[in-house]
């Protein structure tokens, strides 16, 4: 059958088994595709919450000794800054890409636990409001994104900013781990017949890295964050270095949680075009085990570098040695990716869509960002560039230039597949560009700002250190950074709208997601299809046998799990709880518990698929 | 676009470590002390090599961009999957390159935290929000935000903390150190201090900061270092025991010789209208507190409230009018109530208000100025 006839087959037949509509309907849905849409869709909002307040910084940074805003109101905007971005843009953005790719790309109907992914999502939406509830009593977390001991003590920070904080992000938190809990289990167990796990994508490859990274990394913080809340509810010590507490504990716990935190962030993107760059080469990913392998090693590494954040806390020249290596050492499988992808672009026949464009736009600036990470490895030279503009110039490039920049390539490249229309090309090209000049001209001239000596997280600079040139630089950058997110929405709103139709595998793409129809029905595939290669959509007579029984209506009703309003009750009732934390009354906060463990009874006791006929 | 990008930054790279660093006085490369040589001699070495390896993916990028682009008439490209060789090149090649840059690395880490031989000059230096405090127990000495240090001999910075974090950083002096409060440790054991080991090789006054987020006026926490020759600085810890203040108290009951009325009634302000001495100290005086900056030989100092402005009759008679409205969370309270009381929303912790009129206030700080 060619592939014609069954995109015709798949839009004369639609409705049969067709999903409800409405409000409702997102609020109790267990899809893991609405799941991933609201994901995307709160990450974007709180992308443009954060932006906002990093161009309100870059304002009051314009000129040295100006003073456009409080110190206050400042502390609070970078605190909330890089507390937004990490925790509710970049890991919702890449986790609304697991919910939507991985069931699809191993050949499955959901993840293995569908009201549990619902939760996930809520708990997060609820802890992001949480966190940002601050901003409505002029009270937002002050004590920077790390939260250092002593200045989140009652002592330091009296007021309920620091609450707000460390409430939010326990909250968060818990999506977090349950995500990883519902993504380890759904890829180990629920890939279609023939889906080996060295046939796995790239994508769900690092997704299943990333999820183990959540589920050891993230309980460390949550077990922080509890001290933290004992010291600041119930007057423990964990901190309190008066009473024989250690405020250097609080690092390391900080850090055992931030260090795999930062390849929480990476991995995703990496997997991202991982898939990508094969497609638009038309080549297969070189060296796919290599690739794979490393991968996982940055994961396990990763989990011996903390201490390379702490090189100026005295820890002393044999811990600062032992971090010296461990950090050098991540930097070859690093390495070896960044060849890899090199190597399988290499050769081939390259398209340069605007997917493409950011992979090789993450190619060029990630590797800036990942070498001056090597410098930071080497513990002398952090000595003067830790705490720097030269550290927020590496860690920028990073973030924005590795994990954002991979996650606009996913944007571009499954869009079609999520609305079943392409993205403006055009649009998609001024959104590249602006954002490339906007980016580097934001983030180059900081390393400059540092290595001339300018703080990081200081509200003002004296205009004796002769840096205002370096920051109006990156001032100009921002705004044009801030357009080009403009020219984003503008293009992903048009293109909602009125983009062009796009077929099942519009970029002719070799991964199982692209053998069903776009948008995908519900119950993604009619049938599970038998896969026997890596690149199944590549292979001639593997594609014909499995469109065959992936483009189909399914003939009997799928048997898909019930939706639920439960989710949404037990992250309230988790959010509630958590909040009453805040009144340090213990029969009050006892109390909070019972809501969660009425809708836990009620969720239990509820079926969640519909009974057998 | 990519060569382009390459020509335009490369110069610009190597126009920062050349530098014009004479304009920056916070420079981090610029060094004048063996600790912030060692430093940046890695610092050039590891430069070079990431430039190296930027320059080795750059060029590949921009290869396979122009190269290998589609083209009209472009059959299915040979499909490689791998190639044992080139894993194995790009594995051991960088990896060697790694231990190139760890092992001078490791060197440097040791190099710079090791101990002085001899007899180096040891300065107790506590952080505090949001200025800075320096002890010298050899000399007797305590100051504020201003570090005289002899030139060419070894210095050992103890540091620590009182309230929060704070990171002691003279960028041109080397690279900074956390202050971390000092743990509360059983009887018999020792507290656990952060060191900072360094010999400055040139006069001249260094700018520095505090470097770890330590609150509201984290930014307004800077300090001078003023590196002088020996004999200078036998005369400065000299100067300090037989100031002003302690001729004038020497001189009690007696005729002051004081030709500036101003400063005869600043001095009685500071000592007894108003609770100055309570926190402050001025030596040779009744003026013992221990809560706020040693005053004594105010007047040397160029700068004012942890080298945030000009040390001078009207930037100090406005500070100690109102110190919160140039650095928000400061301990120290204002002339009147109301400038108090927004210090009061921000800490747990307050001093009531001085009550001094504008003539007191600046016979005060006319008098402070006097303190050479």
């Amino acid at each position: 059958m060619s592939t014609a006839t069954l995109e015709a087959k798949h839009t004369s037949t639609g409705g049969a088994h067709g999903e409800p509509t409405g409000l409702w309907s997102w609020i109790t849905t267990v899809d893991h595709k609405r799941i991933a849409v609201m994901y995307f869709v709160t990450a974007t909002i709180f992308f443009f919450i954060g932006g906002i307040e990093a161009m309100i910084i870059r304002m009051q940074l314009w000129n040295p000794e100006s003073s456009l805003i409080t110190p206050e109101v400042y502390n609070q905007l970078f605190t909330m800054h890089g507390t937004t971005m990490i925790f509710l843009v970049a890991m919702p953005m890449a986790v609304a890409f697991f919910n939507y790719l991985v069931p699809l790309q191993i050949g499955a109907r959901d993840v293995a636990f569908p009201r549990l992914n619902a939760l996930s999502f809520w708990i997060f939406l609820f802890g992001g409001i949480y966190i940002n509830a601050g901003w409505f009593m002029g009270a937002a977390p002050h004590a920077s994104w790390v939260g250092y001991a002593t200045l989140t003590s009652t002592q330091y920070s009296p007021g309920p900013n620091t609450d707000f904080w460390f409430i939010g992000l326990s909250i968060v938190g818990i999506a977090s781990i349950a995500g990883g809990v519902n993504f380890i289990t759904t890829i180990l167990n629920m890939r279609a017949p023939g889906m080996k796990m060295m046939r796995m994508p790239l994508f769900t490859w690092m997704t299943l890295v990333t999820s183990f990274l959540l589920i050891t990394a993230v309980p460390v913080i949550a077990v922080a964050l509890i001290f933290l809340g004992m010291d600041r509810t119930f007057g423990t010590v964990f901190f309190n270095p008066v009473m024989g507490g250690d405020p250097v504990l609080w690092q390391h716990l900080f850090w055992i949680f931030g260090h795999p935190e930062v390849y929480i962030l990476i991995l995703p993107s990496f997997g991202i075009i991982s898939d990508i760059i094969p497609t638009f080469s038309r080549k297969p990913l070189f060296g796919y085990p290599i690739v794979v392998y490393a991968g996982a090693l940055i994961g396990f590494i990763g989990w011996g570098v903390w201490s390379h954040h702490m090189f100026t806390t005295g820890l002393g020249p044999i811990a600062d040695s032992f971090f010296v290596a461990a950090t050098m050492i991540i930097a070859v499988p690093t390495g070896i990716k960044i060849f890899n992808w090199l190597a399988t672009m290499w050769g081939g026949s390259i398209r340069f869509t605007t997917a493409m464009l950011f992979c090789i736009g993450l190619l060029a600036v990630f590797t800036v960002g990942g070498l001056s990470g090597i410098m930071h490895a080497a513990a002398p030279i952090t000595l003067q560039q830790h705490d720097s503009y030269f550290v927020v110039a590496h860690f920028h490039y990073v973030i924005v230039g590795g994990v954002m920049m991979g996650l606009w390539a996913g944007m571009y490249y499954w869009f079609p597949k999520v609305t079943g229309r392409f993205m403006d090309e055009t649009l998609g090209k001024w959104h590249f560009w602006t954002t490339m000049i906007g980016f580097n001209l934001t983030f180059f001239p900081m390393h400059f700002s540092g290595l001339y000596g300018m703080p990081r997280r200081i509200y003002t600079y004296s205009a004796d250190l002769n840096v205002d040139l370096f920051n109006q630089l990156s001032t100009i950058g921002a705004f044009i950074f801030g357009v080009s997110s403009l020219i984003m929405i503008w293009n992903l709103a048009k293109s909602l709208k009125s983009g062009e139709p796009a077929g099942h595998n519009p970029w002719d793409a070799s991964s199982l997601e692209w053998a069903i129809p776009s948008p995908p029905h519900h119950y993604n595939f009619p049938e599970l299809p038998t896969v026997q290669s890596r690149e199944p959509l590549w292979n001639d007579g593997e594609r014909e046998s499995i469109l065959a029984v992936t483009m189909g209506e399914a003939t009997t009703e799928p048997h898909m799990p019930n939706p639920s309003y439960w989710p949404i009750l037990l992250a309230a009732a988790i959010t509630l709880a958590w909040a009453l934390v805040m009144t340090g009354v213990w029969w009050i906060i006892l109390l909070g518990l019972v809501p969660v463990f009425v809708c836990t009874l009620m969720w239990g006791l509820e079926p969640a698929f519909p009974e057998e006929h | 676009m990519r060569p382009a990008l390459l020509r335009l930054l490369l110069p610009l790279a190597l126009l920062a470590i050349a530098g014009c660093a004479g304009e920056f006085p916070q420079s981090t490369i610029d060094p004048r002390t063996d600790f912030a040589e060692i430093i940046h001699n890695l610092y050039e070495q590891v430069f070079w090599w990431t430039m190296l390896i930027l320059a080795v993916v750059w060029v590949a990028l921009t290869i396979v961009i122009i190269r290998f682009r589609k083209r009209e008439g472009d059959g299915k490209p040979k499909q490689i999957r791998g190639h044992l060789g080139l894993e194995i090149g790009w594995t051991v090649g960088p990896a060697l390159i790694v231990v190139a840059i760890t092992i001078p690395t490791i060197q440097a880490v040791f190099a710079t935290q090791r101990p002085h031989d001899g007899d180096p000059l040891v300065v107790e230096v506590v952080g505090h929000r949001f200025w800075w405090e320096f002890n010298y127990p050899e000399q007797g000495v305590t100051t504020a935000n201003e570090l005289w240090l002899p030139v060419d001999r070894p210095v050992t910075l103890r540091l620590s903390a009182s309230d929060v974090i704070h990171s002691f950083w003279v960028p041109m002096l080397g690279g900074k150190r956390d202050t971390n409060p000092v743990v509360a440790v059983r009887e018999g054991q020792d507290p656990k201090y952060n060191y900072l080991y360094f010999t400055p090789n040139e006069v001249g006054m260094y700018m520095g900061q505090c470097a770890e987020f330590c609150g509201e006026s984290h930014a307004f926490m800077s300090m001078r270092v003023h590196v002088v020759e020996p004999g200078e600085f036998d005369q400065w810890a000299s100067r300090w025991h037989t100031s002003t203040g302690a001729i004038l108290d020497e001189m009690e009951g007696e005729s002051l010789p004081l030709e500036d009325p101003q400063v005869a009634l600043g001095r009685d302000v500071f000592l007894n209208q108003a609770t100055c001495g309570a926190c402050h100290a001025i030596q040779g005086t009744a003026a013992q507190g221990r809560i706020g900056p040693d005053l004594t030989l105010f007047g040397t100092r160029r700068s004012l409230a942890a080298g945030i402005m000009e040390n001078n009759l009207e930037n100090l008679t406005a500070w100690i009018q109102d110190p919160v409205r140039f650095k928000p969370g400061a301990n120290m309270p204002g002339t009147d109530y109301a400038m108090s009381a927004r210090f009061i929303a921000g800490t747990s912790f307050a001093w009531p208000a001085t009550n001094l009129d504008e003539t007191q206030v600046r016979a005060v700080s006319a008098y402070l100025l006097s303190l050479q």
